[in-house]
């Protein structure tokens, strides 16, 4: 554990927007990060430097180029690596005093309810709707509380989903637990975008963990950046 | 004669109107109705939300409502 001078001092600008106990609070908490990408990447960047200190970090993809326009964690010289061993490695160079797992690996209905089972708070930063889905069933049986965030061009989409709420039902629609892709797979991915979205999750998950604030429960916040349109809608 | 504010989201927006801010509609039209005459297919529209509340395809529209329509969206 980091020294009283040394963990005042990293977390000096934290203070007083949250107080020495609330930081505490984060440095005991579990978040697992499920899918690193646009939205993952920057997740994890985001919870070292905020101080969550135990970190569970789960992909099963390597780098590409084409990441390279929106993902914080890929660099050309990673082209081949998997994108977990370098989200372990920046998390480790932000903030060694956070414990990292990292897994290589895809979650799938086998593996998934046992990778997240300790977890606080899941983030789903996932790139699939019906793997979407499957991560909620496995959350609700763990009973614990997912933060999910989704983009597609310049539009994106945040919402908290709690064991027991209908969560992707009342977005996507039951009909859609077989679905992979949404319309991402036409308009790309751009980064300020990925990167905006990934913010608002790590509020979200700050919220929960500290149990503070307004959390998007039964409530999608939409964005679409070229008309600065923001919306929260009441899903129920 | 009703006039709604209309958003369409992502790919759904080239099916998007012209005055679709003021868009002038009969009375007692459903989203279902206002989908069909649009001609955006039923499946792209995964979520429907009127003055920001999700609805279902049976809502009456009324004078004055805020009409969203949004395709999924999964990307990370």
């Amino acid at each position: 554990m980091m020294g009283t001078s040394k963990f005042a001092e990293r977390y000096d600008r934290n203070f007083n927007t949250l107080s020495r106990g609330e930081q505490k609070t984060l440095g005991v908490s579990k978040v697992a990060v499920i899918g690193l990408g646009g939205l993952g990447g920057s997740v994890c960047e985001m919870m070292a430097r905020i101080g969550v200190g135990h970190l569970t970090l789960i992909d099963g993809d390597i780098f590409e180029a084409s990441n390279l326009n929106r993902q914080l964690l890929s660099q050309e010289h990673l082209i081949g690596i998997p994108k977990a061993k370098a989200a372990k490695k920046r998390v480790n160079a932000v903030n060694s005093e956070v414990i990292v797992k990292h897994l290589v690996e895809y979650i799938d209905e086998s593996n998934m309810f046992e990778r997240i089972k300790d977890a606080d708070v899941v983030m789903d930063c996932l790139d699939s709707i019906d793997t979407r889905f499957k991560l909620q069933d496995a959350a609700k049986k763990a009973s614990i509380p997912i933060v999910s965030g989704a983009i597609a061009g310049v539009t994106g989409q945040v919402t908290s989903i709690f064991p027991g709420d209908k969560g992707y039902g009342l977005i996507y629609g039951e009909k859609s637990r077989k679905q992979s892709k949404g319309v991402e797979t036409r308009t790309g991915n751009m980064a300020y975008c990925a990167l905006f979205v990934a913010a608002l999750q790590s509020s979200e998950c700050v919220k929960i963990l500290l149990d503070r604030g307004d959390i998007l429960r039964n409530k999608l916040l939409i964005a679409e950046l070229w008309t600065n349109t923001f919306e929260v809608v009441d899903l129920v | 004669m009703i006039k709604i504010d209309l958003k369409l989201f992502v790919t759904l927006s080239k099916y998007l109107p012209q005055d679709s801010e003021c868009l002038e509609l009969s009375e007692k039209t459903t989203v279902e109705t206002l989908i069909a005459d649009l001609g955006i297919p039923f499946k792209l529209v995964k979520l429907i939300f009127i003055n920001g509340k999700r609805q279902d395809y049976k809502y009456q529209l009324k004078h004055n409502d805020r009409v969203g329509l949004f395709p999924p969206v999964g990307g990370g």
